[in-house]
């Protein structure tokens, strides 16, 4: 009777370690992540529009129809990477996600202060490697550190009214990201 | 032996299985019928939301973008039918913007013939005292109507933008929603 209670309880604890252990191996298994979804259709480090979600097709899960989205999926290994986009008439913003979906950092037009957002991704390395005097100049410049080498920028542009469409692709549509 | 082995891994499996799709994360902020994880939007994400995250493909909203607060129930606790008529009314927190989806339980958007799938601030007609009403149903109504092409569940996701609210706000006063009310069902 011991013996089978004793072979209960060690089946839930392993139970427990089970259920952790999938838990938190399963964002790095995960074939259909956001991450993998936007791969099927943005190249390396280059600003590609996101089709606007429809009822028949979405690329992602949840997204806000009221805005258009474009997304650079970046790759740092080869250096930083420099972005810019133009700010819109209505709400603009630009967030920033590791390979694995966290989002690390957003900035919207408001925040940024100036009609473009404009700044420089790089690993935490890569700055540490930054020379002495580009540090100095760096203070008139923004700097992310990116987690991960590789990871998403998803820049969007709010259309309020369906009029505004065509403005907000225009916005999206003067975006960059390049290898410096 | 085997068969403690096969117990452990059935209820750990089921257990991850369960926490994944019954959207059982930690650490959100309830309001009234709507619930938003503005830690999800920032690297201190809990280990079982970046799991949900990894699962249905969804990218979390930045918490220097905004936040998300979702409904699926109305205020008494129904879950959301698509056959009957609901209303949305009051006022929303402070935000520079914010958008009002309806969404399928799986995060697609629902088709209708009126082809609108949301409200954006700028587009909804308010009372003269600022806060607005929202019919949701299957039926055409005057006003603002939000169609739910008849699906038989749904839920709400109302986004504010550039706004004050976060892992701060706590209660209703801070950050009031509006209420959610089942009316009749066809």
């Amino acid at each position: 009777m011991i013996r089978v209670a004793l072979w209960l309880l060690g089946a839930l604890l392993l139970a427990g370690i089970v259920h952790l252990a999938t838990v938190l191996v399963l964002p790095r298994m995960a074939g259909q992540d956001a991450y993998a979804r936007v791969s099927a259709i943005a190249p390396v480090n280059a600003v590609v529009p996101v089709p606007t979600p429809t009822p028949e097709k979405a690329i992602m899960p949840f997204m806000d129809p009221a805005f258009e989205v474009s997304i650079c999926r970046y790759d740092l290994s080869r250096g930083p990477l420099k972005f810019s986009v133009p700010i819109g008439q209505a709400y603009t913003s630009v967030s920033f996600y590791t390979r694995s979906d966290v989002a690390y950092y957003a900035i919207n037009d408001r925040a940024a202060g100036r009609r473009v957002i404009e700044l420089d991704l790089m690993t935490a390395a890569q700055r540490a490697d930054l020379p002495e005097n580009e540090e100095i100049t760096a203070a008139d410049r923004l700097i992310v550190t990116s987690p991960t080498i590789t990871g998403l920028i998803v820049i969007r542009a709010l259309a309020p009214e369906p009029g505004f469409v065509a403005a907000a692709r225009g916005v999206l549509a003067a975006a960059q990201c390049r290898s410096q | 032996m085997m068969l403690a082995l096969v117990i452990a891994a059935a209820i750990g499996l089921s257990g991850t299985w369960l926490a994944l799709t019954q959207g059982t994360a930690y650490g959100g902020v309830t309001i009234g019928a709507w619930t938003g994880w503005p830690k999800n939007g920032t690297p201190g994400i809990d280990p079982y939301a970046r799991a949900i995250v990894a699962r249905t493909g969804e990218l979390p909203i930045g918490s220097g973008d905004g936040v998300a607060f979702y409904a699926r129930t109305d205020d008494a606790g129904q879950p959301l039918d698509g056959r009957c008529d609901v209303l949305l009314s009051g006022v929303t927190p402070q935000a520079r913007f914010w958008t009002l989806t309806l969404y399928d339980p799986e995060g697609r958007l629902v088709a209708n013939s009126a082809q609108r799938q949301g409200f954006t601030s700028q587009e909804i007609i308010r009372n003269a005292d600022g806060s607005f009403d929202v019919n949701v149903g299957p039926r055409a109504r005057p006003g603002n109507w939000l169609p739910t092409g008849g699906v038989e569940k749904y839920l709400l996701v109302l986004r504010l933008y550039d706004t004050p609210v976060g892992m701060a706000t706590r209660t209703g006063r801070e950050a009031p929603m509006p209420a959610i009310t089942k009316r009749a069902c066809s």
